[in-house]
């Protein structure tokens, strides 16, 4: 059943599908319907990282090399983990200057310098066409494991004509999409959608392919993992496996390759081109940066299990288990699934990084050169555009053609077999310049030259050396002796340092060169002032206040701007420029000056599709007495963090007066309400003292007038203005004794007294006048003595005070008074009941307001209460003073108003 | 463009910390000596210590106040 012909048919009914979606994808682009605006869809297109090495590789390692494969995946957890400090920050800043590529990257942070963007661009090229190479490899060799089973895959692979190979095929339809789906637009920071549609598509493919056979190797080969575990403890060869003995390099082997992934994660070029390049949205990063890391998890959820039963099994070649297990098996469909799950890895990663690569090798080689020759100046309009559409699209071609022919001619060699992490320490040399630039403002461009040349020529020597002395292509006495036999030189153990695992050993060598020479250069060159602005705007691209208003201050003409504009990127997008701007570029416009800011939106424009350097040189040529305003960005970005700190502190000045207003507002409420208080109580006590006063006056007029006036009348009126006298003076003695009160002025003769005999001489005090009254008052005094710390006559007025009110409040036909006195909890409470009305709950604080009098009840009493007013206020504030309380309280026996008077008790001592 | 809330900045910190605390030598070493009957407890170790840290990276990032 497995005849060439399905397997045709399923390779490129997949690639097919792939193209349905990518057109799609692209389709609703132009809508404007994006299908990639999702944080979920950005996750998965991060997810090229998984390429077919991944896919049959990391199996293939497992079986030999235990655990250590799983640090390829926790190195970009890491850094998913960290992407809110530095990819978050690359991101803004490709968006902001249009970035296209790593290497247009590295170039713009080093004043756009077209000499670094090449070297990266050329860097990239020799370390990842290997790489792509490794892909198509493994597209044929799983082609042929798929046709040959049983038999060895190898005989076919030797025999047959490269034309034959399947994987050739594959990369010219793969040419064919990139070209279609890759370079639709001559923006580069345009997005691909289309693609990025159709990569994510190929990452879900390939994780259901992979869980597929990890599920059927565990639970139908297998009894489940306890089963295959228990089977693989038996053999004693295969229990070890999975310990860190198994790691090259042990302990620091494991350091080293965490480092390795976590560094190239960041700086491959396909890793940069979906983190950075294709993001849609900067918030969708927080969603990747743990949906990504599962992704991983789960694709590798699977690989011990198969590697040990692939071991157990005897099932050939490690890098083949999971097309192997299923197919001995005597299984169809799942071998299928399993293929194109692996060709699907493997098409992802060379689709991506085909584009990356083919916008370096047109930015940053060729256009370069390009516009080294002045004919090309004077070209038609927007012909550079097509031009540069026709390089990237050759480009394409040659870069699959160039990693086929690897593959091809040198595939069975170790170079090839180990490329993907000889690759892997390749782009981890773009590390140093990449993130020391994004923090170190003084990083410079010539420090980035040579620590990048130097890193690489490290690389080379310490990993690609001796790769081809292994495939005999060297003398193998270089890697045992070292050249000349100069043994310190040997590339495994440069200056003796042995025992160590490759891998670390070239990234710890070139890391550490590279990142040396950048740094101290840095400390001893100048850079320009163009370095300067980019340095600062690299560093500071998370200031919140960074500038976008133009940093240059140059002269040209808008005709000139428009022309150069037309020339390069063709009418259309020239138009789009200016009509951004303003209006329409009008030809009577020409000679008008163009502004800053049309200047800096022509130099993105033509960044976005020539690469930073290019568009730099291109503005030059147009803009005369070009200014930069370093001094003044430097100044605003230092002042903006100076005026951070002033706002802040101005803030909280301004909430601490906002503080003290609400203060001083509330103090003046309580001085307003004071003042009316008091207009008040003049004004009652002016009331109240006008009234007997009144009284007397009359009754005195009426004597002096009339003095023939009867005896009995006139001991009469005499008798009235006693009485009113007396009650005037008794008015004036409260009032007197409330203002010394409330001053505290009034002097108290504290000292110990029996309240209990207290008691009993006040109600002897009053009981006469409660005989004529018919009152009845009774007494219940449950402690004798009971001790407490006052002033006897004060005490005495709080309770003639309170009987009084009492008696006047009593039910009139049958009036009863209780007055109780007893102990509780160290304090002495003298209470005194009626069987009045009582007093309502939300008055009994009233009561102790001054010239606050009950209104009685109408229909019992319609005239005022004899009293003041003021005996209840003068009550309390004793009280108080004496460290007591007075309040009322619901009634507890007699069912009117109870009044309490709460002292603490004195010891008897 | 809001810069980074100082506490969800500490919290990611801390979580990094705490990452290469997990996946490196020292806590390593001590789980791949345990002894053990079957293959070992290192991959076991590993797979549980990764969910942890993409569990908490997701409770992190999910969460509202991140900003």
């Amino acid at each position: 059943m497995r005849t060439d012909v399905l397997l045709l048919g399923a390779v490129f009914g997949y690639l097919g599908l792939l193209f349905l979606v990518a057109a799609w994808g692209d389709r609703r682009a132009e809508q404007g319907r994006s299908i990639i605006g999702s944080p979920t869809v950005y996750a998965l297109s991060i997810a090229v990282y998984c390429t077919a090495w991944t896919f049959y590789g990391s199996v293939g390692r497992a079986a030999q090399f235990g655990p250590s494969f799983l640090l390829i995946y926790l190195g970009p957890t890491v850094a998913m983990l960290l992407s809110p400090f530095i990819i978050r920050k690359m991101v803004r800043i490709a968006a902001r200057q249009r970035i296209t590529s790593i290497a247009d990257f590295i170039s713009a942070r080093y004043g756009k310098s077209t000499g670094l963007g090449a070297l990266v661009a050329l860097i990239s090229l020799i370390t990842i066409t290997p790489y792509i190479a490794l892909q198509l490899k493994a597209i044929t060799v799983s082609h042929a494991v798929l046709i040959s089973y049983p038999q060895s895959a190898e005989s076919i692979l030797y025999n047959e004509r490269f034309w034959m190979d399947r994987s050739l095929w594959v990369a010219l339809v793969l040419a064919v999409f990139i070209i279609l789906f890759g370079t639709r637009y001559l923006d580069a920071s345009e997005r691909h959608e289309g693609m990025v549609a159709a990569i994510a598509l190929e990452s879900l493919v390939k994780l259901v392919a992979f869980l597929a056979v990890g599920i059927f190797v565990v639970f139908s080969l297998f009894e489940g993992p306890g089963a295959l575990f228990a089977q693989v403890a038996e053999t004693p060869a295969l229990s070890k496996l999975m310990h860190l003995e198994s790691v090259p390099g042990g302990v620091t082997g494991w350091v080293g390759m965490f480092i390795l992934a976590f560094l190239a994660f960041l700086t491959l070029p396909r890793q940069f081109q979906v983190l950075v390049v294709e993001n849609v949205d900067e918030q969708h990063l927080a969603r990747a940066s743990w949906l990504f890391p599962l992704y991983l998890l789960l694709i590798n959820l699977f690989v011990i299990p198969i590697a040990l039963a692939g071991l157990l099994l005897d099932a050939g070649d490690p890098d083949s288990f999971v097309l192997i297990l299923p197919l001995s098996a005597g299984l169809e469909g799942l071998p299928l699934l399993v293929f194109i799950g692996g060709l699907s890895a493997a098409t992802g990663m060379v689709i991506v990084e085909t584009i990356a690569l083919s916008t370096m090798v047109s930015n940053q080689l060729v256009m370069p050169l390009l516009l080294r020759f002045k004919k090309l100046h004077v070209g038609s309009t927007g012909e550079l555009a097509h031009w540069l559409l026709r390089i990237r699209r050759v480009a394409i071609v040659l870069i699959l053609l160039l990693g086929y022919l690897y593959h091809a001619l040198i595939g069975d060699t170790y170079s090839l077999v180990t490329i993907g992490l000889v690759s892997f320490v390749g782009a981890a040399q773009f590390a140093p310049a990449l993130l020391i630039g994004l923090y170190w403002r003084g990083a410079t461009q010539r420090g980035a030259m040579v620590g990048l040349i130097a890193g690489f020529l490290t690389w080379g020597y310490t990993l690609l050396l001796p790769g081809f002395a292994q495939s005999g292509w060297l003398d193998t006495a270089l890697l045992t002796d070292g050249p000349w036999g100069v043994s310190w030189l040997t590339p495994y153990a440069l200056l003796g340092l042995d025992g160590w695992d490759i891998y670390s050993h070239s990234l710890l060598w070139s890391m550490l060169i590279n990142a040396s020479l950048l740094v101290g250069i840095s400390l001893f060159t100048r850079p320009t002032p163009l370095e300067q602005t980019q340095a600062a705007l690299f560093t500071e691209a998370l200031h919140p206040n960074l500038p976008t208003t133009a940093l240059q201050r140059g002269q040209t003409t808008q005709g000139a701007l428009h022309e150069l504009l037309v020339r390069y990127l063709g009418l259309n997008a020239a138009q789009r420029v200016f009509k951004k701007h303003s209006n329409h570029f009008e030809l009577d416009q020409q000679d008008r000056p163009a502004s800053d800011d049309l200047i800096m939106r022509a130099e993105q424009a033509l960044a976005g599709s020539l690469g930073n350097a290019s568009a730099r040189v291109l503005i030059n040529s147009v803009v005369r007495g070009e200014a930069l305003d370093i001094e003044s960005l430097l100044s605003m970005l230092d002042t903006t963090t100076q005026t951070l700190e002033y706002n802040r502190r101005l803030k909280q000045k301004s909430d601490e007066l906002a503080r003290i207003g609400n203060d001083l507002q509330s103090a003046n409420n309580r001085l307003r309400e004071l003042d009316r208080l008091k207009d008040e109580f003049v004004a009652m006590v002016s009331h109240e003292l006008r009234t007997p006063l009144t009284s007397i006056r009359a009754f005195a007029e009426i004597l002096a007038s009339q003095p023939g006036i009867a005896e009995p009348k006139r001991q009469h009126f005499l008798s009235v203005m006693v009485l009113e006298s007396q009650r005037l003076s008794r008015l004036i003695d409260e009032i007197l004794d409330l203002a010394q009160l409330e001053s505290g002025r009034m002097s108290l003769h504290a000292m110990p007294l029996d309240l209990a005999a207290l008691a009993d001489h006040s109600v002897e005090t009053v009981a006469r006048l409660h005989e004529d009254r018919n009152i009845r008052l009774d007494v219940s005094i449950d402690e004798r003595p009971a001790q407490v710390v006052g002033d006897a006559d004060r005490l005495e007025q709080i309770i003639l005070n309170l009987l009084d009110n009492a008696s006047k409040f009593a039910n009139p036909t049958d009036p009863r008074i209780l007055l109780r006195l007893y102990k509780k909890e160290q304090h002495v409470y003298l209470c005194v009941e009626d069987n009045g009305v009582g007093i309502a709950e939300n008055a009994r604080e009233l009561v102790f307001e001054k010239f606050h009098q009950l209104q009685a009840n109408d229909q019992l009493t319609s005239q005022r209460p004899k009293g003041s007013g003021l005996g209840l206020p003068i009550s309390r504030a004793i009280a108080t003073h004496l460290g007591g309380k007075l309040w009322v309280e619901d009634p507890q026996v007699l069912k009117g108003a109870c009044f309490i008077l709460e002292l603490p008790e004195a010891s008897i001592d | 463009m809001t810069p980074l809330n100082p506490r969800y900045r500490e919290r990611l910190l801390a979580l990094v910390i705490l990452a290469l605390v997990l996946f490196c030598p020292p806590v390593l070493l001590i789980i791949d000596r345990l002894p053990s009957s079957n293959i070992g407890w290192l991959p076991g170790y590993l797979f549980g210590a990764w969910t942890v840290i993409i569990g908490l990276t997701a409770w992190l990032m999910e969460h509202p106040k991140r900003r």
